[in-house]
């Protein structure tokens, strides 16, 4: 397949057009010779967007979501590479998990599957899940995501251990123990008496891991920060050298717990929203280096797991079709980054914590594109998303930055009708 | 004037100009409830079904008989001998309910914001009878007819409230009630039984029981709700009744003739010493009389809205 996308403007500013042959850019060809030719006049073209943390069900949930629904979706969302978590039915914490999970996303051909394995044996903490072996299968990094790794002397095995494979290790940061609330505490949760998750629930997580992480001299990444005293402890550690790498998604930069006072389910996940100040805090986070990437920790759930009593509910909400116009429209727009930090935030620097290779532009790149509208303003459809799980708060939103063209390895893997 | 909305979800969703509403109503429906013939027609015609989730001895009651007192057709669901029992969610428990051409549903729920998420999805109207640790708004309002009752308003009446406030959905709803109608509300509790930023709704947090009833035109102490205790709040019964009960001695601080008031259950001689429990301020069963007085006014005022009457 050739395809001439013509009058690119790239996020860089730089203008050009830009030639793929075979999934790869190539030097400018006949543009007669082409299979497709877009004229992307208008649009602005970036590389395509690594989400390093997400839930695409399969197996076992797929009522929730299927490989082949959560690539399509990440697909519309310009996201042409994905890491889901291993918080799966079997768990991912062997070979032949990774292989399936490979298999059906080379099947469905809509993003690059990258698996993130267990830490653990069935998440359950206890035993070492053979790492060695499903990374010889092909995951990336090992994460218990959902659920910390509570026992400090299993966290530093699962450092130890998987350092000796080069294997990444991210942790979802909460002491449970103190964290058997439904929403952030805070006036709101006082005032609508649902019992609340304090940040010191995160904050003495992320401190254990921090410290862990400087003791062994072992790289720690740091899962979904939320919390001021988080991103403040974060930012020291670098300063003092520790290997440690952090992610935030948009929920973190543009809702607060407020939005929990009408028990609205769409609006529950863990770590959960926020006070306008640890916002605040998020957003200067990413500013200046402390966190790395903007996750989506896309966490779809059927309607029966959502429509219920607050409490009752299940965490998470989806974020692949809206994580890039967010971060656009949040952080761009006002002038908090610039389209350049964008990119580091939501491909480069994922990239480089797993080892990706991706968000190259160059001839002999893979070409993995995302196109968007940056100009135009759009109305976000909850009903017109392509994911199974339709618990977004977002539905309604205004925003900038829709898709307008994705391409994964020279195929065009989401293309907005116009 | 009538109320705004079809549903009574709480006291923050009322107006101060509802609430007097509300207890100039229970006043008359009080009268009937005195007099030698408790029957009247204010919802002949209509029907009322309670649904609890929680036990409930005085709620469940009052309500029931409040609404058989007005002629109504009412019936009663409990989780243990309904299809809750099987699993049935509660969408589905009130879509049933609801499809029987119920007029008003009374719940009582252990997940705050259960009638919220209800409300909107239903036609019948929903009486909060208890939420979580969200809001009790006819315990609230039959507080408030209480005091009202003695003192002829509660402007500038001084409410101290003692006890378990973490997990009391009375303290909520009482704290924006009382402090909508001009009252000034004092709470106190041990810090393990204290949420954070209460004030948000309106009043102040004491350093001691001393300080919350010294002066109070009204004392009102709340219950120790072992059965929602998970973990420990407080060391010891002996402890809690020493440093956190309305004893005698407290209560002589507050003004001269002060009502004593609890919401009940009480649990005697943890957050109330018997000998004040059925001391001669000890309003106590009184408030029960005018629970089913302000639960008349609310059904009818209800029922008054979705009829037009």
């Amino acid at each position: 397949m050739r395809i001439v996308l013509e009058n690119c403007s790239l996020y860089t500013g730089e203008k050009k057009d830009l030639y793929i042959d075979n999934g790869v850019f190539v030097e400018a060809f006949d543009k007669a010779s082409a299979d497709k030719t877009y004229d992307l006049t208008g649009k602005t073209v970036f590389p395509g967007l690594v989400d390093m943390h997400c839930h695409l069900r399969e197996p076992g949930f797929e009522y929730r979501e299927t490989i082949l629904t959560g690539t399509m979706s990440a697909a519309k969302g310009g996201i042409t590479s994905v890491c889901p978590m291993p918080n799966t039915k079997p768990v991912c914490d062997n070979a032949a998990v990774v292989n399936s999970i490979l298999r059906k996303a080379e099947e469905a051909g809509y993003c690059r599957v990258y698996p993130i394995g267990a830490c653990s044996k069935g998440l359950e903490g206890k035993e070492l899940a053979e790492m060695g072996l499903m990374k010889e299968a092909g995951i990336v990094a090992v994460s218990d995501d959902g659920k910390p790794i509570k026992n400090a002397e299993l966290l530093r095995k699962v450092l130890e251990y998987s350092s000796d494979f080069n294997i990444p290790v991210l942790d979802h940061c909460e002491v449970q123990c103190i964290a058997e609330g439904a929403m952030n505490e805070s006036v709101t949760s006082s005032c609508i008496g649902i019992k609340g998750i304090p940040t010191a629930a995160e904050d003495i997580m992320i401190s254990r891991d921090i410290i862990m992480s400087e003791y062994l001299n072992i790289p720690i990444h740091l899962c979904h920060v939320s919390t001021k005293g988080g991103v403040r402890m974060i930012r020291e550690a670098k300063a003092r050298g520790v290997k440690v790498t952090a992610e935030t998604c948009p929920h973190y930069f543009t809702l607060t717990d407020e939005s929990c006072e009408n028990y609205d389910t769409n609006f529950k996940m863990n770590p959960p929203l926020r006070s306008p100040e640890d916002l605040a805090a998020v957003i200067e986070g990413l500013k200046d280096g402390t966190l790395d990437c903007i996750v989506t920790d896309h966490a779809p759930h059927h309607q029966d797991e959502k429509e219920l009593e607050f409490s009752l509910a299940n965490n998470g909400i989806v974020g692949f079709e809206t994580s890039f116009a967010l971060t656009y429209t949040y952080l761009v727009k006002p002038g908090h980054i610039t389209l350049e930090k964008l990119v580091d935030l939501m491909c480069k620097n994922p990239s480089n914590i797993l080892s990706l290779g991706r968000g190259g532009m160059e001839i002999g790149d893979d070409a993995d594109i995302a196109v968007f509208d940056l100009e135009n303003e759009f109305v976000f459809d909850k009903n017109k998303m392509l994911t199974k799980g339709k618990n977004t708060p977002y539905d309604g939103y205004k925003l900038y930055g829709e898709t307008y063209l994705t391409i994964m390895g020279g195929n065009v893997t989401y293309e907005k009708l116009c | 004037m009538g109320l705004k909305s079809k549903d009574l979800l709480g006291l923050k969703q009322l107006t101060a100009d509802e609430i007097m509403e509300i207890l100039e109503t229970a006043k008359m429906m009080k009268m009937v409830l005195k007099g030698d013939n408790k029957k009247t027609s204010h919802l002949q015609g209509k029907s009322v079904v309670t649904l609890f989730y929680e036990n409930s001895t005085r709620t469940r009651l009052s309500f029931e008989l409040a609404s058989k007192y007005m002629g109504s057709a009412s019936a009663n669901i409990t989780t243990s001998g309904s299809s809750v029992a099987k699993g049935e969610s509660l969408l589905d428990t009130a879509r049933t309910i609801d499809s029987m051409g119920t007029d008003i549903i009374i719940m009582r729920h252990n997940q705050s914001g259960a009638p919220h998420f209800l409300a909107p999805r239903i036609n019948a109207s929903i009486v909060n009878a208890g939420d979580g640790m969200n809001e009790h708004p006819t315990q609230a309002l039959l507080d408030m007819f209480t005091i009202y009752e003695k003192y002829g308003t509660l402007e500038g009446k001084k409410i101290a409230i003692c006890g378990d406030c973490y997990h009391s959905r009375v303290v909520r709803s009482d704290a924006i009630g009382m402090t909508k109608l001009g009252a000034e509300v004092k709470i106190y509790g041990p810090k393990t039984m204290m949420p954070m930023g209460i004030e948000k709704l309106g009043c102040t947090v004491a350093d001691s029981v001393a300080d919350a009833v010294k002066d109070a035109d009204a004392v009102m102490g709340l219950r120790v709700q072992l059965e929602r205790q998970t973990k420990s709040l407080f060391p010891s019964v002996a402890e809690y009744s020493k440093y956190y009960a309305i004893t005698p001695e407290m209560l002589a601080l507050a003004k001269e003739g002060a009502i004593l008031m609890h919401p009940g259950p009480c649990n005697h001689g943890v957050e109330l010493p018997t000998a004040v429990y059925d001391c001669d301020q000890s309003v106590i069963n009184e408030q029960v009389t005018n629970g089913v007085a302000v639960r008349m006014a609310v059904l009818y005022l209800l029922i008054a809205r979705r009829y037009n009457l």
